[in-house]
């Protein structure tokens, strides 16, 4: 080691490894629905996806990505659910991996959520 | 790109629980799952609740799994690590509300009161991958020592922080280094001592297994600020977890050339070497260790000169404890007012205190100078199990004494505990309640430094032999008021006339327990009585007629065939023979068989 720089990259790129490890009531939570119902859908993909950025943009000290069981909804899986501190949650359906991005990229780090994924904005009778 | 981390305890307490196995089942079961990619896992030191071990935790929801078995595995990663479901009977009961809904595991009692930093990586990062201790802001502190700050500045920095050493004495650690570095010399030393003797105690144990290279860190930045280019940590061969990370470790530093030759492109060199201790409690006095690394027979040597005088191999030489060092990195980088806005007036920062004994949450606890004993024991420990009355706390180990229930209100710092008879020590607190008898505790830790005196000095070698005596009479019911006064003189004989911390602090139990629980000494020795019914020379178990059954159960259990009696009839035992080992007691369903 003969820089600072080289310990800086190092740290940068385990960073984000290690502050999933951490806890904190201001994390965002972002919950995949992951039962069976949710995995034949195509849960698995949308939930590496999301993990995966959120590590890629080291932002594993503010959002965690975790999944959770079935619920109730299992017609709108793949389903995601964002808790943010202080906020109502956010319920996207039929997510898919590219969905995920944009929800990532318009809500998580934009702070608006993307309206037409949500199942507000479905037509559940 | 992992998803998940799970994290498995690989401290000594969960190891020998079963942690390996446990992690080996886990790799093989992900695997199965086709998780490889998705899920780490991820050994790590102690996380401090070893009472409930083996520990794993999952994150990042921090799901907190307490007595996992290998059976529990194909439904962990199954359920919680697939499909998200927590597998509820296997999370630790604390971190489930009442309504069962999971609380964050920073919220539950024996979390919530403590403040990590020297534990701060202890079971969050592998101690084995140098990559995640960077990850974590390591070896940044020595990088900003390097480049930004000369010795001086390091120096004063720990001076203001106000950090005292944490392996009980409580000399300031600034201070240390400013004598060292004012003494010329061609070579200096800078020394870790680890060679953790107290019984039950094991903070040091747990920072070198779950976060060694922070001490390596602390140790360069201190060659540094007094000028020394070789460390050596001392450290007992009894924890071969602790050495192996340490080997590895070095080795680490040494391959990214955080070790070696012109670190961070600077001249300053350093590196550290490994000296292993066979296990003589004397080791972790300064001079002694010393001499056992020069390569001699482990003895204490008169002090001065001091070993910032003339220390390891007669130059001058830094001593310090691993949690000491564990703080350093920190202080560095936070700085020394945020260091010294924790804790009290003359102790700052945080303390780590392994509780044991009669207490709920046996483990690893770090907690804020000043913090009282109360919410030690009955917050962060979770109190005593089976409703018993708290009677004292044992700090200090066998250089220490005991905090008795009337102090139970004192915030624990260096000075408050030396002006009530006990002190810090390196952090065993070890709870005693009602069943406890003083006088047997004195005599317990009297055996422990009459077996480890080196045998060097006088009043240490034959004057705590002669205090054991004494005690030994004293449990047996044979003393007189006469041998209490000769115990107490002896006291003061030893601690004034000793060549080392080892005999100067040897009757330190006894005069605490003297000074708190005098009453239980006279009623061993004028009525021959044991008030907690320890002492087994002075108690008798005896059978209530009233309530026996003669269901025969205690007669049957008996292994030397002590009771006598017959069916439906009250038993008796026969005093001569009973070896009073209490088996009888314990299985009598009707309590009808008491101590006297």
């Amino acid at each position: 080691m003969k820089t600072l720089e080289e310990l800086k990259a190092i740290r940068e790129r385990m960073q984000s490894q290690v502050s999933m490890r951490a806890e904190d009531h201001n994390h965002t939570r972002v919950v995949v629905g992951m039962a069976t119902c949710g995995i034949a859908s195509g849960a698995r993909p949308v939930l590496t996806k999301l993990s995966g950025l959120v590590q890629e943009r080291n932002l594993t000290d503010k959002i965690s990505v975790t999944q959770t069981g079935c619920i109730g909804l299992c017609q709108y899986e793949p389903i995601v659910e964002v808790m943010e501190p202080g906020k109502p949650k956010v319920t996207y359906i039929k997510m898919t991996p590219d969905k995920a991005e944009e929800v990532l990229e318009r809500h998580l780090i934009g702070g608006h959520v993307v309206e037409e994924y949500t199942l507000s904005a479905a037509d559940i009778k | 790109m992992y998803r998940s981390h799970v994290l498995v305890c690989g401290g000594t307490g969960c190891t020998s629980s079963g942690s390996q196995q446990i992690m080996e089942t886990l790799k093989a079961e992900i695997e199965k799952q086709g998780l490889t990619e998705e899920v780490s896992v991820v050994q790590t030191g102690c996380h401090g609740l070893c009472a409930l071990g083996p520990i794993m935790i999952i994150y990042p929801d921090a799901t907190f799994y307490s007595m996992v078995k290998v059976e529990d595995i194909p439904e962990i990663v199954a359920e919680h690590l697939l499909k998200g479901r927590v597998v509820t009977r296997l999370l630790y009961n604390e971190t489930v509300t009442p309504a069962g809904n999971v609380k964050a595991l920073i919220d539950t009692d024996f979390y919530k009161k403590q403040h990590r930093i020297a534990l701060r990586n202890c079971g969050i990062i592998n101690p084995e991958v140098i990559e995640e201790y960077i990850g974590t802001g390591g070896y940044e502190a020595l990088g900003k020592v390097l480049t930004e700050m000369t010795p001086d500045d390091v120096i004063q920095c720990l001076l203001d922080s106000g950090l005292r050493g944490r392996g009980g004495g409580g000399f300031p650690t600034g201070l240390k280094w400013k004598l060292a570095k004012q003494n010329d010399a061609d070579q200096k030393y800078v020394c870790c001592n680890a060679d953790e003797g107290d019984p039950g105690a094991f903070m040091d144990r747990s920072v070198l297994e779950g976060d060694p290279h922070a001490v390596l860190e602390a140790m360069a930045i201190a060659g540094y600020a007094i000028g020394a280019s070789q460390g050596y940590i001392y450290v007992r061969a009894e924890y071969p977890i602790a050495v192996q990370r340490l080997k590895i470790a070095i080795e680490q530093a040494r391959e990214m050339e955080l070790l070696g030759n012109n670190i961070f492109g600077s001249d300053f060199s350093f590196d550290i070497d490994l000296r292993l201790g066979a296990g003589a409690f004397v080791c972790g006095e300064e001079t002694a260790l010393m001499t056992s690394i020069e390569g001699n027979r482990g003895e204490p040597r008169p002090r001065p000169p001091f070993p910032a005088q003339k220390g390891l191999f007669g130059k001058p030489t830094i001593l310090n404890n691993v949690e000491t060092y564990a703080n350093i990195p920190q202080i560095i980088l936070h700085g020394p007012e945020w260091f010294a806005s924790m804790g009290t007036e003359k102790s700052k920062g945080t303390k780590v205190f392994a509780l044991g004994g009669k207490i709920h949450n046996t483990g690893l606890v770090e907690i804020p100078m000043g913090t009282t004993l109360r919410e030690v024991i009955e917050e962060i420990g979770g109190g005593i199990p089976g409703g018993k009355k708290f009677k004292a706390a044992q700090t200090g180990g066998p250089s220490g004494g005991c905090i008795p229930a009337e102090h139970f209100d004192i915030p624990i710092d260096y000075d408050n505990l030396i002006a009530i008879g006990s002190m810090m020590g390196s952090g065993g607190l070890i709870v005693m309640d009602e069943d406890d008898c003083m006088v047997d505790i004195a005599k317990f830790f009297l055996e422990f430094t009459v077996e480890e005196s080196c045998g060097k000095c006088t009043p240490c070698r034959v004057g705590t032999k002669r205090m054991l005596e004494i005690l030994t009479k004293i449990t047996k019911g044979q003393a007189t008021m006469e041998d209490l006064d000769k115990l107490e003189e002896l006291c003061y004989y030893i601690k004034e006339n000793s060549l080392c911390g080892l005999g100067q602090t040897a009757p330190n139990p006894v005069l605490s327990t003297l000074r708190y629980f005098r009453d239980e000494y006279e009623a061993h020795i004028k009525e021959k009585r044991c008030p907690a019914g320890v002492c087994k020379a002075l108690l008798s178990y005896r059978i209530d007629p009233d309530k026996c059954r003669g269901c025969t159960l205690c007669a049957r259990n008996c292994p030397n065939n002590a009771i006598s009696g017959t069916v439906r009839n009250p038993h008796v035992i026969d005093q001569d023979k009973c070896i009073k080992c209490g088996a009888c007691m314990e299985k009598c369903k009707f309590g009808a068989i008491y101590k006297k």
